[in-house]
């Protein structure tokens, strides 16, 4: 493997800045990194070689420079990219090119950043292993016996597997940081509307946030900045300066967390992490409390509701966001042989096109909205969405950040949570609430259990994403990074 | 008692525009149950004096500069619809046949 797949982004971008390395010769390591091992990993759905040649010439040329100019990047195929396909992990959209750019693909494009292609997916982003892609799992790296977490299992074993030193991911449950999680990697979930969702296909659009995955921590702040900031093709992003996270993340590198206040939710304490989960969640707290930090005790009695609550919210949403799928505007179309009427084709396009977990969640949504049932089920989920955001904003007066594990177990072997979805549901126990709320998050590694890695995450108030990376930072400085083995 | 029954799951498929199959109906059933009897519980907590939350950012009316700038030309509308005619997208019929 060529020592170019193996450093940073931050290190990439300075051999190239320097002159040292060739964009083009760092993209085609990673692409002949990728033609490699991704027949075993199968974290890509697509790999654009031409256009990740041609973005790295141009950056040679010096058409464009920046801090990430020249860096390789692998996109989550939820995220639209103009005239390469995009597929959502789904059949519904199998061959589909958007005639446009989603604003964070114009804005690493805008950077100089080569994009390497689409990562793989649980179907729409409604998963936590892979499993739930129409193409195929990824597996982990760490032990490919394994699921890469998902929805996100594609960008983060990218990244595991140094096919990519960054990735684009999305959040809507944990989809960015539970993959990071299981495969000890650093994913990031920004404020909600601190980056833009335009070119994003909707899964349940007042959770979902696209964020940075990568394998330092200063590497995510890197590319948490390229693609923040406000935009105004998006309703609902923030039209505030983006805190400032890059130097939050060197700051915390510097391994000095005096006075810094670590939130320790009380009502996670009993909540089924598997016992090495635990045990390196409590070690890393114990070397943040030696970098200076004090830990306090905060309750948060309503967070216990934050995956029923989810559980009504994101399937009515994307009950809702998904009926765009009726084979008339792009995609699958099946059954149109003149005599069937739209309504037919559309019930026939849908069935073959969907997958088991997203036609469950259309109906479960369907159900959660319908009259008669809407007041009992999506009407008290959103009021236990307010009950969560005030938890949250009175543990942020004990506390500057709150820490808990990123989920309660550790990389679990394929198929053995496929058979009862509410199993499957648990992986995003620790991350959900966060996504209620709206506030920012990390999963950064911790260490090892069983050989798999463990992530630890950071949550901080909205707007101070700054937060999360100065204690994630903090905690790579003195638990170091995790490479798995040999693949 | 279920919280769901096979028969309704039979409805929201056809409101959802999905042609679900027979075995598809079986398994759907019993997993939505277990799924909406954990759920539930969001009855548990939550009062009449407590406001819904919908979104979490606090912004409403957001409309851009009024600026007139290029959109998708109509090629790139269609570029990936399944059928097109003249310039526009085709659909199946969408009347009944004339009795």
């Amino acid at each position: 493997m060529s020592e170019l797949t193996r450093m940073t982004a931050a290190q990439v971008a300075g051999v190239i800045a320097s002159g040292e390395v060739s964009a083009v010769e760092v993209a085609a390591a990673h692409l002949d990194r990728i033609e490699a091992v991704d027949r075993r990993v199968h974290a890509f759905l697509h790999v654009d070689r031409e256009g990740a040649l041609r973005a790295a010439r141009d950056v040679d040329d010096r058409k464009v420079t920046g801090p990430l100019a020249g860096v390789p990047v692998a996109v989550k195929d939820v995220v639209t990219t103009r005239g390469v396909p995009t597929t959502a992990g789904s059949r519904i959209l199998e061959g589909w090119k958007p005639p446009y750019d989603a604003t964070i693909v114009s804005r690493l494009r805008a950077a100089g950043m080569v994009m390497l292609g689409k990562t793989n997916m649980d179907e729409f982003a409604m998963g936590s292993s892979t499993e739930y892609s129409a193409y195929g799992p990824t597996k982990n790296p760490w032990d490919l016996g394994r699921i890469p977490g998902g929805s996100g299992g594609g960008s983060a074993a990218a990244l595991a597997a140094y096919e990519a030193p960054l990735a684009i991911g999305t959040d809507t449950g944990g989809s960015i940081r539970q993959p990071g999680a299981v495969t000890g990697t650093v994913g990031a979930k920004p404020t909600y509307g601190g980056t833009s969702r335009y070119g994003l296909i909707a899964f349940s659009s007042s959770l979902d946030t696209p964020g940075p995955c990568a394998r330092t921590v200063e590497d995510a702040a890197l590319l948490h900045a390229v693609i923040a900031g406000h935009d105004p093709c998006d309703s609902t992003s923030i039209p505030q300066p983006v805190p400032d996270v890059v130097g939050a993340a060197r700051l915390g590198a510097t391994g000095d967390l005096t006075g810094v206040k670590l939130g320790l939710v009380k009502e996670f304490a009993g909540d089924g992490s598997e016992p090495g989960v635990a045990a390196a969640f409590r070690e890393s707290l114990e070397a943040l409390v030696k970098l200076g930090a004090e830990v306090v005790e905060v309750s948060c009695p309503h967070f216990e509701y934050a995956l029923p609550a989810y559980y009504l919210i994101a399937p009515s949403e994307c009950s809702s966001n998904l009926a765009r799928f009726d084979g008339v505007r792009y995609g699958l179309r099946v059954g149109d042989d003149g005599a069937r009427s739209l309504e037919e084709v559309m019930s026939l396009t849908r069935e073959q096109g969907f997958g088991p977990e997203v036609k469950r969640r259309i109906i479960l949504g369907t159900y959660a909205l319908s009259s008669g049932y809407y007041d009992a089920y999506y009407g008290q989920a959103q009021k236990v969405r307010t009950l969560i955001t005030r938890d949250f904003q009175a543990a942020f007066k004990k506390a500057d950040v709150l820490v808990s594990p990123t989920t309660p177990f550790v990389a679990f072997p394929f198929g053995s949570r496929t058979s009862d979805p509410y199993q499957m549901y648990l992986a995003d126990l620790f991350t959900i609430p966060t996504n209620l709320y709206g506030g920012p998050a990390v999963s950064v590694p911790c260490g090892l259990s069983e050989g798999l890695p463990v992530g630890f995450q950071v949550m901080a108030p909205t707007m101070a994403d700054d937060r999360m990376y100065r204690v994630a930072a903090a905690l790579e400085s003195a638990v170091g990074t995790f490479a798995p083995p040999e693949l | 008692m279920a919280a769901i029954s096979r028969e309704e799951v039979a409805h929201l498929a056809r409101l959802s525009r999905l042609a679900v199959t027979e075995q598809e109906l079986d398994r759907f059933a019993g997993q939505l149950d277990v799924i909406l009897q954990s759920v539930a519980r969001v009855g548990e907590v939550a009062a009449d004096d407590i406001p819904p939350t919908s979104h979490s950012v606090p912004l409403t009316n957001v409309y851009r500069d009024d600026e007139p700038r290029p959109c998708l030309t109509q090629e790139e509308a269609l570029s990936g619809a399944p059928d097109a005619y003249e310039g526009r997208f085709r659909v199946p019929r969408i009347l009944d046949e004339e009795v």
